[in-house]
């Protein structure tokens, strides 16, 4: 460890001291505002480090960490995220009767853990990432004390996290007895194993092993089940949180350690994913359809959405990395967006989350459902939006490897997702019921930090979606050295 | 600049009169009349430049643009105009005057944002006529979805959400295939040349094994013919058709089924010339049977405006015949018929708006009699009633016409069944004006005759018609060098293969 080992850990050093710190602050003097604003302040020090500390780059630090453009991308599309959440987090939570402080420490330390998945290249700081991530996750996860659908999500994600947990540590644990090596390297090489040099029993059941904890924390088919309760359980902000930091930061671990950018994914693992891949877009689909519920009709859309990256991650090639890190960010700042409308519409006592709480929305609050309606189409994949180019990447990688199977599959799901969206955009433009009757309180207010958050994430989903040109040559430079 | 202007202008319009709409209704309806009117004559003026003095331009496009977009993938916002998309335009613009006049009185609620979306429909459809890099031309073709889904799903009628539900669905269905295709075009392109590029006339040069061809064709044909509706993908149709608000009917029927003619016309044929060929007589079949089965269904219907919707179908089987008969005279009759059946099946989507709005119904069995106390409507309606079955002298009589006649040189036997189609028309156009018109009046209805505005859009609509009809020259001249140019790929000696 050197001077400039210390400059390229700078951003992590930041998001933990700020930790430290922010606990220490609320064991001397409880002060909802003074927490939010040491928060911001250490996620936006570590951002400005992020520019600071790129001199420094490529590096690597210890055997634990590789810090390069790549992970520095993505650490700052996961802080990036980590803000947003604290901004919405913030008029949530001083409209509930709760002491609000922790929220920020623990959603410093699930960050500074997502953050660590990104830059790991070993499988020690793989897991103390992803414990890290997982364990604050539970407790902000059942925040709300008084709501007891918040107290059982909160339990089954901790069960459920454990137990994938041990069966990732147990898959570390068989790679390693059989090739004696730490690496997160070793993947890429047991994926693009051909029939010829089959990988042996031990690896291929530890990399499915692996590959099964993994899937729990994306959520993919058939490890999705506790996405729906815990996406409703959840608080607004924390259910964002779990959709963008904590899914982003794995998915950053997956695509760079999985994805093969010369040849394909081959034999079993190349199979189980497009399994995975082809399951988690129909299910994620069809199950999203009859429910009434937004948050967990968002729920099941993100299982799809999953579905939709490992298509480019499958994809490999030149394009393949590049298409899913646009779409990851493309879907990030929409889910972002979304779930930031949800918020600004939830009362005090209630979250805006039935169907019902939207009818009409449009005629009362116009640009709140024009925010919110170019949110849904853009995870509908309707051009102008990020999520159109970001699905129009995905193809293109998916068409350049013919991967045909997958990319059927994807657009015939995609139109089944296009219907659950249009629910929601119809319910917004229906007529009016009798103001009042379906709400306990009218909605608050909404904050001015809030309202330029929500402008800043629709302006995103905007620019993404209609001027890319800005963002693909960095998407692209920091996606080269991938596997 | 004039290309891009002509989009911006309705979609400056549409904001426009979404804004000015809180403070006074009809300013909004104004400004939108205003901004189409502005496009109409942006279109006359380059019609006049261009075809006025001679008849044949040496280049291919009359007035192109062409910015880089997103340079890593090739994508340039290339917009072009010929003849068959200046004659498309000037059918747009024309039908969206309608559609804004004949909704004056219909549309009181949401004034702003009716107009907003009707603004940008056609703001998709002007790009969907001028787009020459394909993922334009997609990008176009799905965001007029959007308004069109807001159009059926707010002011519809009683089923709405589900007609809208089920346009939106089918379309992006088909749509995702098209985006598949186009980017498989361009990564064969890619892979062959080591250039990427979206834009059309690139990519007619690129290489293609049969089978790649024949799969991609495929691809661009299921989009198309779900928009146009050819037969089996037709079902989407009566529903939308039925429950859009009049000017949204007006739109769906009058353009929305020709971007999908358009499409078979401008890349389908001469981006795949060999699958054309190969696909001609099952094309021309689904063509035929959508003529008929159409005709027969229109027969049946009770309900007017489903009636006029099943018409559809049997015209625009019409056009799906000619356009795949291989031959320049057919090609220009299915222009010719995408033209006239715009303005008459327009017009008689207008017609079953001023008869709801008078009588709360749109059912032919409550009607009857209307002439005794409705004489000048019950007239107009009688004038596209014949239009429709295809009256001599009037301008679906031209289009099928040269149809059948194009498509009599390459198919004897379909072209005789297809002329059925035109007896079963006459059954439906008649019975139609014999029972809503003619007759005793059962129900004893009084009802306000037509008011200036209405006769102003239904009297300009028969005389177009009639323009059409019996001078249809001029559009011929127009669209006659897009067509040859498209015609050009389908070899000559193909009418010749399939007699044997």
């Amino acid at each position: 460890m050197n001077h400039p080992d210390f400059a390229a850990l700078l951003p992590l050093t930041i998001v933990s001291a700020t930790a430290v710190f922010l606990m220490i602050a609320i064991a001397i003097r409880r002060n909802h505002k003074a927490a939010l604003t040491i928060a911001l302040i250490g996620l936006a020090a570590a951002l400005g480090s992020l520019a600071l500390a790129a001199s420094v780059l490529p590096r690597q630090v210890t055997s634990f960490f590789i810090l390069d453009s790549y992970s520095f991308f993505y650490m700052a599309i996961l802080l990036g995220a980590a803000v947003f959440v604290l901004l919405f987090a913030y008029d949530y939570l001083n409209c509930r009767e709760e002491q609000p402080e922790e929220l920020y420490l623990l959603v410093l330390l699930a960050t500074a853990g997502a953050m660590v998945l990104v830059a790991s290249r070993n499988f020690a700081s793989f897991f103390l990432g992803l414990e890290l991530l997982s364990v604050a996750l539970y407790a902000v996860i059942a925040y709300v004390r008084t709501e007891s659908i918040s107290i059982e999500a909160g339990i089954k994600y901790l069960v459920l996290a454990a137990s994938s947990s041990a069966v990732l540590l147990f898959g570390l644990a068989l790679i390693y007895s059989e090739s004696g090596s730490m690496e997160l390297s070793q993947f890429t090489t047991a994926m693009t194993r051909t029939a010829g040099h089959a990988n042996s029993f031990p690896v291929l059941a530890g990399v499915m092993l692996v590959l099964t904890g993994v899937g729990f924390k994306l959520a993919v088919v058939p490890f999705h089940l506790w996405t729906p309760d815990v996406y409703e359980g959840a608080p607004l902000p924390v259910t964002a949180f779990i959709a963008t930091v904590s899914k982003g930061g794995m998915f950053a671990l997956l695509l760079r350690w999985f994805h093969v950018s010369r040849g394909e994914i081959a034999g079993a693992p190349g199979l189980v994913l497009s399994i995975l891949a082809i399951a988690s877009m129909l299910t994620g689909n069809l199950l999203a359809l009859r429910q009434t519920n937004v948050k967990r009709i968002l729920a099941y859309s993100s299982i799809a959405h999953m579905g939709y990256l490992l298509v480019a991650l499958l994809a490999g090639g030149t394009f393949g990395a590049p298409a899913a890190t646009y779409y990851l960010t493309a879907y990030i700042v929409t889910i972002l967006g979304a779930f930031s409308v949800m918020t600004v519409l939830s009362g005090s006592r209630w979250e805006a989350a039935s169907l019902e709480s939207y009818r009409g929305l449009f005629w009362q609050k116009p640009l709140l459902a024009a925010a919110f309606t170019t949110m849904l189409l853009s995870l509908a994949g309707i051009p102008l939006t990020a999520g159109f180019l970001g699905k129009f990447y995905v193809l293109t990688a998916g068409a350049a490897a013919s991967r045909w199977v997958l990319l059927f599959t994807l657009i015939v799901s995609s139109t089944i997702g296009l219907f659950y969206y249009l629910r929601i955009v119809v319910v917004m433009y229906a007529q009016p019921t009798d103001p009042g009757t379906k709400r306990d309180a009218p909605a608050l207010p909404i904050s001015l930090p809030a309202t330029m958050a929500l402008a800043a994430l629709t302006g995103l989903v905007f620019l993404l979606g209609i001027y890319p040109a800005l963002f693909w040559d960095t998407i692209v430079a920091v996606t080269r050295n991938l596997g | 600049m004039i290309l891009p202007s002509l989009i911006l202008i309705l979609i400056v319009g549409g904001i426009a009169s979404w804004i000015v709409a809180r403070r006074s209704e009809v300013v909004a309806r104004l400004i939108a009349v205003a901004s189409v009117l502005a496009d109409l004559f942006v279109c006359f003026g380059i019609w006049v430049a261009y075809l006025g003095q001679s008849h044949s331009t040496p280049e291919r496009w009359f007035v192109e643009c062409d910015f880089a977009w997103i340079p890593q993938f090739g994508i340039r916002i290339h917009l072009a105009i010929d003849g068959l998309s200046l004659a498309l335009l000037l059918l747009t613009y024309f039908l969206g005057i309608m559609a804004v006049l004949s909704s004056w009185t219909e549309i009181r609620e949401r004034v702003g944002f009716f107009h907003f979306n009707l603004l940008w429909v056609l703001a998709g459809i002007t790009g969907v006529f001028l787009a020459v890099d394909l993922f334009v031309f997609y990008l176009f073709w799905e965001l007029m979805l959007v308004p069109m889904y807001f159009l059926i799903g707010i002011w519809g009628h009683e089923r709405r959400i589900y007609a809208a539900t089920k346009f939106f669905l089918f379309t992006q269905l088909s749509g995702l295939l098209i985006l598949v295709a186009i980017i498989t075009l361009a990564v064969l392109h890619h892979q062959s040349t080591g250039v990427f590029t979206f834009d059309f006339e690139q990519l007619l040069h690129t290489a293609l094994s049969p089978r790649a061809a024949r799969l991609l064709m495929l691809g661009f044909l299921v989009a198309f013919l779900v928009k146009l509706p050819a037969f089996p993908f037709h079902t989407w149709l009566p529903d939308a058709h039925t429950e859009a608000p009049t000017a949204g009917s007006v739109i769906l029927a009058g353009l929305l089924l020709k971007t999908g003619a358009y499409g078979l016309i401008r890349f389908v044929l001469p981006l795949f010339p060999g699958p054309s060929r190969e696909l001609a007589p099952i094309l021309m079949t689904i063509g035929v049977i959508g003529i008929l089965y159409g005709a027969v269904l229109a027969v049946g219907q009770t309900d007017l405006k489903r009636l006029v919707a099943y018409t559809s179908v049997s015209h625009m089987g019409f056009v799906l015949l000619g356009v795949f008969a291989g031959n320049e005279i057919a090609l220009e009759g299915a222009v010719v018929q995408m033209i006239s059946h715009g303005i008459s099946t327009g017009a008689l989507f207008i017609l079953a708006g001023l008869l709801q709005e008078r009588m709360h119904t749109r059912e032919i069995s409550a009607m009857g009699g209307l002439w005794e106390t409705m004489p000048a409507l019950s007239g107009a309606g009688l004038v596209f009633a014949m239009a429709s079955l295809g009256l001599p002298g009037l301008g679906d009589f031209v289009g099928e016409f040269l149809v059948l006649l194009g498509a009599y040189r390459a198919n004897v036997p379909l072209t005789v069944v297809a002329t059925l189609g035109l007896l079963v028309a006459t059954l439906y156009g008649l019975r139609f004006a014999q029972s809503a018109f003619q007759g005793p009046n059962p129900h004893h209805w009084k009802l306000p005759d037509m008011r200036l505005r209405e006769w102003a859009v239904l009297g300009l609509m028969m005389m177009c018609l009639v323009w059409i009809g019996l001078y249809p020259q001029p559009v011929l001249n127009g669209v006659r060098p897009s067509l040859a140019a498209a015609a050009k790929c389908i070899p000559a000696g193909n009418c010749q293969e399939i007699k044997r």
